[in-house]
């Protein structure tokens, strides 16, 4: 059931960035050039999101109960905010507005057939990979 | 503002209302959290088969959610501001990136936002701010 519900999930996640165009790097790049031709698309999807998320996930830590189909939720441990996290973030900030791509658009956009996506997601999987192995390393 | 503007707009809160249930859904089902680059990523590291089936499951969902699109609607819109090298090294910042600080849009931004971790807002500004300032030096839709 976990990895069910992993697939119906991850088809409502990919049917909602194709619907809202989140798909096209044009769209994302409209929304960055805050100082230019402004695109407000991408405020609408996350308001979207949030407008969901937020209610939701305050009702579901004050279930007190289990996950449907798992034993336990598996809530992010970490809270501090440091270096990494801002390195990281600002790193993350530079290439999606050069590519117009993060990580779920990306993926999901490999069904138009673009072999410029295909190899942006076989790049970053790669980079996934290769960082982990030298955070391994250094710790 | 045109009623073609107001249509994308439309579609931008419904596609983003199916996200947000997405995320929900996962949590309430499995407990995860539903953070692309974590889900996706962790397949890239050695884990017991258990724990790679629901994540092979929610990317394989996640190309069938946009195939489905595209197959009911005949086109998907897909436009590409910079291709070659310069989007392969957008590829790696994005990986490294989203590895170090441990989430993207989704994980930071849908699911952080919305439990509310200050983590995640510190994140989702950084990243945002950082990439509005980035177009604004390179450019944007006509680079």
């Amino acid at each position: 059931m976990n990895a069910l519900t992993a697939g119906f999930t991850g088809f409502l996640f990919g049917l909602g960035l194709a619907i809202s165009n989140m798909l096209s790097p044009a769209r994302v790049i409209g929304f960055l050039d805050l100082f230019g031709t402004w695109d407000p698309t991408l405020a609408l999807v996350m308001g979207g999101a949030i407008l969901v998320t937020i209610p939701g996930f305050a009702w579901a830590k004050s279930r007190k109960d289990k996950p449907w189909f798992a034993g336990e939720f598996s809530w992010p441990s970490q809270s501090e905010i440091d270096m990494p996290l801002i390195l990281g973030a600002a790193l993350f900030g530079v290439g999606w507005a050069i590519g117009g791509l993060c990580p779920g658009p990306a993926i999901a956009a490999m069904t138009s057939g673009s072999l410029e996506v295909i190899a942006f997601v076989a790049v970053m999987i790669a980079s996934w990979w290769a960082t982990d192995r030298v955070i391994a390393a250094r710790t | 503002m045109t009623l073609a503007d107001d249509i994308i707009l439309f579609r931008g809160l419904l596609g983003g209302l199916l996200i947000g249930t997405s995320a929900l859904l996962l949590l309430l089902g499995t407990g995860r959290i539903a953070g692309i680059s974590g889900i996706a990523g962790g397949l890239t590291r050695d884990a017991a088969s258990g724990d790679r089936a629901w994540r092979a499951m929610f990317v394989l969902g996640l190309l069938a959610g946009a195939a489905t699109y595209l197959l009911s609607t005949g086109s998907l819109e897909m436009r590409l501001v910079t291709e070659g090298p310069a989007l392969y090294v957008a590829a790696a910042f994005v990986g490294i990136g989203t590895r170090l600080g441990q989430g993207c849009t989704s994980g930071h931004g849908v699911c952080g936002l919305g439990r509310r971790s200050p983590r995640s807002l510190v994140a989702t500004i950084t990243f945002i701010a950082v990439a509005i300032v980035t177009v604004f030096i390179i450019g944007g839709v006509a680079r």
